[in-house]
């Protein structure tokens, strides 16, 4: 069970947005990796893009997209209140970069599709 | 002010500036995502795009230069926090992790330019 | 409301569980000292006021910090039973007793104290030059209603994890100082209160405003010294 002083929107909103940057952070030298192939040429590029055609990196890539995209929604919402003071309706705010994420995850599936 | 704080300072401005310059680059990111995945990728598509553009090469060497820095400080404070690794040896470790990550990204980037 | 209550006391020795009868309208400090006077003489606990404004009576109710003078029993326990604890991240003197001393010596390191403006030579400082509905006052005024209760320090994770870090109320603290235009401590409090063990470790997980019991916003407090130190002197080069 979570601990009552965890349970509340801004505690959640912190705990996605550490999770998710861990996940990108550690995911960040796989995709440079990946892109440097380019440097082998197109050949070697195609044969890379090839793999991730299988569903389940394709289904990878969408769990990274929407972690980018809910990272970017909480980092705004903190850097809001850190630099323009925005302290109200956080509850608010965090539901916004949660929805945020998911358009973006949805758009992602309908797009791939 | 003693040295020791003013690094700590430093290394928490760097994470919100490369955030700011984070924060355009992935909406910029996010949408060439989204558009460049309908009919799936190819090789021939990413490079059509990048191949011999400046413009792209200097977004993802900035974009690549700010992920570095923002991921390594960011796991700097994981890291202390959760594993309690602390002191100026861990911070020199991450801040050339982060320069280490950024100089493989543009790499990349090159790479993506020059194919 | 009749009956039992069931308390769960996790006391020096051991956790230890009591029945005291349930009543209406009792608070948990009131079950607390039913304890010590009817079952358990031994068991330490602290209280003064019991209204609300010394701040001395916090502990750990049912897993969150809470005044238990101004906390009413039937809101907080869960099938009448109540569990408490001492307050968190503060070391345990004896039973529900905490030793505050570490949380007020990060006051002191915060730069928690008034310290007048220096007033011009031959001139004697003036304090009624700030009306109290001016602006710059009611910004000090926003976190100044803080009791020093610990309640916000014992929920901080940041706190659970960085024994160093300041902590919410201590950096509350220093805003308001910071915000009085009377201080003339400014910079040196904002140097004080800056790096890894200051402003800067705050995530904004925000649990120090949810569980303020004065409705206080030590989290945008914190947000607020960390703005003032960007803008004053982003990368620790000295000004400001």
């Amino acid at each position: 069970m979570i601990r009552p002083t965890r349970s509340h929107p801004a505690w959640i909103g912190f705990l996605v947005h550490r999770l998710s940057g861990l996940a990108l952070a550690l995911f960040l030298p796989v995709h440079f990796w990946a892109l440097s192939r380019a440097i082998e040429g197109e050949a070697a590029l195609d044969r890379f893009l090839a793999w991730t055609e299988d569903p389940l990196v394709k289904a990878s890539e969408g769990v990274l997209v929407v972690l980018l995209a809910v990272h970017l929604a909480g980092g705004l919402r903190v850097m809001a209140l850190e630099f323009l003071g925005w302290r109200a309706r956080q509850k608010d705010l965090v539901a916004a970069s949660f929805g945020f994420a998911l358009a973006v995850g949805l758009l992602f599936a309908l797009h791939v599709g | 002010m003693g040295r020791r704080m003013r690094g700590q300072v430093l290394l928490w401005s760097l994470q919100r500036i490369s955030a700011a310059v984070l924060a355009l680059c992935v909406i910029v990111h996010l949408a060439t995502i989204l558009w460049a995945v309908r009919g799936g990728l190819s090789a021939a598509e990413i490079l059509g795009r990048t191949r011999g553009s400046e413009a792209w090469l200097a977004f993802y060497a900035l974009f690549a230069l700010a992920a570095g820095l923002h991921a390594a400080i960011g796991l700097r404070a994981i890291a202390a926090e959760w594993l309690g690794w602390r002191g100026r040896g861990a911070d020199a470790l991450w801040l050339a992790a982060g320069l280490a990550t950024a100089v493989f990204g543009i790499r990349a980037a090159v790479g993506l330019y020059a194919a | 409301m009749e009956g039992t209550l069931t308390v769960k006391v996790a006391r020096s020795e051991g956790p230890v569980e009591y029945q005291v009868p349930a009543r209406a309208n009792q608070t948990v400090l009131d079950v607390v000292s039913y304890i010590q006077r009817e079952l358990e003489p031994g068991l330490a606990y602290r209280y003064a006021c019991r209204v609300g404004m010394c701040g001395s009576c916090a502990m750990t109710v049912n897993g969150r910090p809470r005044w238990t003078c101004r906390t009413h029993v039937a809101k907080v326990a869960r099938r009448g039973v109540l569990e408490l604890a001492p307050l968190a991240h503060l070391p345990v003197l004896r039973d529900l007793v905490t030793d505050m001393a570490p949380f007020f010596e990060k006051w002191r390191k915060a730069l928690g104290h008034f310290r007048p403006r220096e007033a011009p030579e031959g001139e004697i400082p003036d304090f009624a030059l700030i009306p109290p509905a001016s602006p710059e006052r009611q910004q000090a005024d926003a976190g100044i209603e803080c009791i020093g209760c610990g309640v916000c320090h014992a929920a901080c994770d940041i706190v659970g994890w960085n024994p160093d870090y300041l902590g919410p109320a201590a950096l509350n603290r220093a805003w308001t100082l910071v915000n009085d235009l009377r201080d003339g401590a400014g910079a040196e409090r904002l140097a004080a209160v800056a790096g890894d063990a200051g402003c800067h470790a705050c995530h904004s997980t925000q649990s120090c405003t949810a569980v303020c019991v004065k409705g206080l916003d030590p989290a945008a407090a914190i947000a607020g010294l960390k703005r003032r130190i960007f803008w004053q002197d982003p990368f620790g080069w000295g000004g400001g």
